[in-house]
């Protein structure tokens, strides 16, 4: 599948705005983190700005934004309508969550139940985004149980990984934080090893043959496609670069997705000050790096089922 | 909504697409085009249309498939395909914005295009790659099965059938309602066996694709080498012969 980056930066964006938004309102809920002003900014204007981004972002690959929000209608069937109401609704505890922390110094009573709320709509808000994805019985290396569970994971690791440095900016860190964001990039480490691996382990879901109904004939090969150039349906399905990159790639997404964030955190935790701040920032880097790489494949990896037709 | 209906529609219009007399002319193809670009659908919008890089939509498109390897067996099939207004269609389900429906009354598969917010969506979910996106416009656009000439009272009554059918000069496309047992394409279909496309897909298409006959594979013996003519044959018949034989 064509990648639209358009669509890279909103999933990433946004499943890391969500994850930091999940992690924020847990640690701060349970008297984890300080109710501070400028903490609370930082953590949500963070958050709420990925997610806002993202959002955004995923208007500019339509063919006409500012129709955009006919797509709240149909969340009975639809999943990116469902994420798209799901989007909208969770800015209203989240704002209010980060109302009570930034201008009323709290994260309990009222606002921690918002924050609570927050932290519920958004994971809903990712498990749909995945289940755009998901859901398509056209696209194998997609339509896998493992899709729905790594956005989801990742988002949270990629929230663990910002609040980890911001707790360290504002020397306000706290051992927890570490341990679950090491214990969310393994996490993230497995799924995505399965993920991987299930999706070479299973073939194309229609042949040739059965497609166009002619196997009973003997072997079915393209002879003549209906035009010399590519169409719509080759551009945005036949997308073939990433194919051939694919062992290469997934080692530098595995090496800048798990393996840096991973190594950078937990040296942090023997460390303290600049040098624990450092390291938090090298596993945010390398973490963007990681995230858009994996995104990346995720789409250009992906073989629409509509291609066989075209012998490929 | 972007539901299906409820219940099985009424009519199921669709097209039974005979493999055996289809000769790739591409005429369907061609006659789509040019009713559809000045119907519900206009434009059909080509970009680079006169140099390199030409692309554009269209609602039918024609494959040319050799099927059963090579020697006297192999056969090639041409291969019309446009939507199959399928019963399961879930490229009307995922659609968020409720512009992709289908017709409770005839199945008719259709996209609102001043509802679309073109997000392609619909085309992600099409396994037999039949949804087009229109860059210009930037709407989703897809065969309507001719909607706006089927039921056209200004036509004359056999002029309302798609234009692809219209235009088939091997009677190769047959329109007509697969919900009534009597129609010609639900006889055409139970005789030669027509069948659906990727069945495993489970979307359930109303179309059918009737397969090609079998016909005479390897059986037209290949020229023998001519008896010896007697000898004393003169020359013209000799002539004669070398050009018959020929």
């Amino acid at each position: 599948m064509h990648p639209a980056y358009s669509v890279i930066f909103f999933t990433t964006a946004s499943g890391a705005g969500y994850g930091l938004l999940v992690l924020a309102a847990i640690f701060a809920v349970a008297g984890l983190l300080p109710a501070t002003t400028w903490l609370g900014l930082v953590t949500t204007g963070l958050a709420l700005g990925l997610i806002g981004g993202g959002l955004l972002s995923s208007t500019f690959h339509l063919g006409h934004p500012e129709r955009a929000w006919r797509a709240f209608s149909q969340w009975k069937t639809s999943w990116l309508s469902r994420e798209g109401v799901l989007a909208v609704v969770t800015f209203v505890p989240a704002g209010l969550f980060a109302v009570g922390w930034v201008f009323l110094g709290t994260t309990t009573g009222l606002f921690g139940w918002m924050g609570v709320a927050a932290a519920v709509l958004a994971v809903a808000t990712v498990i749909s985004t995945s289940m755009i994805y998901a859901s398509l019985s056209t696209i194998r290396q997609w339509n896998n149980g493992l899709v729905p569970v790594a956005y989801l994971v990742l988002g949270l690791m990629s929230g663990a990984l910002l609040l980890e440095l911001v707790a360290r900016l504002f020397g306000v860190h706290r051992v927890e934080i570490d341990v679950v964001a090491i214990a969310l990039v393994v996490v993230g480490w497995l799924v995505k090893t399965a993920y991987w691996s299930a999706i070479d382990g299973t073939g194309a879901r229609i042949t040739l043959a059965t497609a166009t109904g002619l196997g009973r004939f003997g072997a079915v090969r393209l002879l003549e496609q209906p035009h010399t150039e590519a169409n719509f349906i080759m551009q945005e399905m036949g997308y073939t670069v990433a194919r051939r990159h694919a062992r290469s790639l997934r080692a530098v997404a595995q090496l800048t997705l798990f393996v840096v964030p991973f190594a950078a955190t937990v040296a942090g935790l023997w460390m303290s000050g600049l040098p624990a701040l450092l390291l938090a920032f090298v596993a945010v880097a390398s973490l963007v790096v990681g995230l858009l790489t994996e995104r990346w494949l995720f789409f250009a990896e992906a073989k629409h089922d509509a291609m066989v037709y075209y012998g490929r | 909504m972007t539901a299906l209906p409820k219940h099985p529609p009424a009519k199921r219009l669709g097209l039974a697409i005979d493999l055996d007399t289809c000769v790739g002319c591409h005429a369907c193809a061609t006659n789509c085009k040019e009713w559809n670009t000045g119907g519900i659908s206009a434009p059909l919008t080509d970009v680079n249309a006169y140099q390199a890089e030409q692309r554009g939509v269209w609602f039918n498109r024609v494959f040319t498939y050799e099927v059963g390897g090579e020697g006297p067996q192999a056969r090639t099939v041409h291969f019309p395909k446009n939507c199959l207004h399928c019963d399961n269609a879930a490229c009307v389900t995922v659609c968020p914005t409720g512009a992709s429906y289908k017709r409770s009354e005839d199945g008719i598969v259709l996209v609102d295009h001043d509802k679309c917010i073109g997000c392609k969506l619909c085309s992600w979910a099409c396994p037999y790659g039949n949804r087009e996106y229109d860059e210009h416009v930037g709407v989703m656009k897809k065969c309507t099965l001719c909607v706006d000439k089927i039921y056209n009272q200004n036509l004359p009554e056999p002029d309302r059938v798609p234009a692809c059918v219209a235009a088939c000069p091997s009677k190769a496309r047959h329109f007509g309602d697969f919900a009534d047992p009597n129609s010609t394409v639900s006889k055409l279909s139970r005789d030669r066996g027509g069948y659906d496309l990727a069945p495993e897909t489970g979307y359930r298409p109303t179309s059918k694709y009737l397969p090609p006959r079998p016909g005479q594979r390897g059986g037209a013996a290949a020229p023998t080498a001519a008896e010896p003519l007697p000898a004393g044959t003169g020359r013209f018949l000799k002539w004669v012969d070398r050009v018959l034989t020929r």
